[in-house]
């Protein structure tokens, strides 16, 4: 049985630094960012390459982006997707595109290219930080 | 600008992308990191097939 107080321990011994900061908000900001910020060149531009045509081709497909008031529960839990893309997300709003066109069959699939681009940055941040506090090479 | 893909295209560069991004995140080698973005991408492309089917036996 693992001892409860170990992960405290580890959390402890890690230090906060400012890179554990700044990749993460960076890679948010921008996909990709964090990884490039820490020199991992390759995994940064695939990243970025991934997350940011993957949104594109979203807004291609004539897919949503939710706003953050939609008062629906799902156009909520459709925000929080969306606004993981970081600077992706705040431009897209500033140009007012993704209106989405229930017109298309397709444009389904665009939102949900647009949400899952979204997480997918979530994750990427979340790894810029591993890459910072030195969990992962 | 719009966009038209097939069902399966839109499938196949969903797990495409999602696939790089569960690699390069997920696994801390370089070629741990290959296998499994490329074992995710066989996964999504299978599920695709497994689904396709699944829906062609149901509608008969």
């Amino acid at each position: 049985m693992a001892n409860p107080s170990t992960s405290k321990e580890v959390a402890a011994t890690q230090p906060v630094t400012a890179m554990s900061v700044i990749a993460p908000a960076i890679g948010w900001l921008i996909p990709g960012a964090g990884h490039l910020i820490q020199k991992r060149w390759v995994r940064g531009l695939l990243l970025m390459g991934s997350i940011v045509i993957m949104f594109l081709i979203g807004l291609a497909m004539q897919g949503r982006v939710y706003r953050p008031n939609g008062g629906d529960i799902l156009d909520i839990l459709g925000f929080v997707g969306d606004v993981g893309a970081g600077g992706l997300y705040i431009v897209t709003r500033a140009m007012d595109l993704g209106q989405g066109a229930v017109a298309h069959a397709t444009a389904d699939y665009g939102t949900k290219y647009i949400i899952v681009a979204g997480l997918l940055n979530f994750i990427s941040a979340a790894d810029a930080y591993h890459i910072a506090i030195g969990k992962k090479p | 600008m719009n966009l038209q893909l097939s069902h399966f295209s839109s499938a196949v560069l969903f797990g495409l992308f999602a696939s790089v991004v569960f690699g390069i995140t997920q696994r801390s080698t370089s070629r741990e990191q290959i296998r499994y973005g490329l074992y995710c991408f066989a996964m999504f492309v299978g599920g695709v097939f497994v689904a396709g089917w699944a829906m062609w036996l149901l509608r008969r």
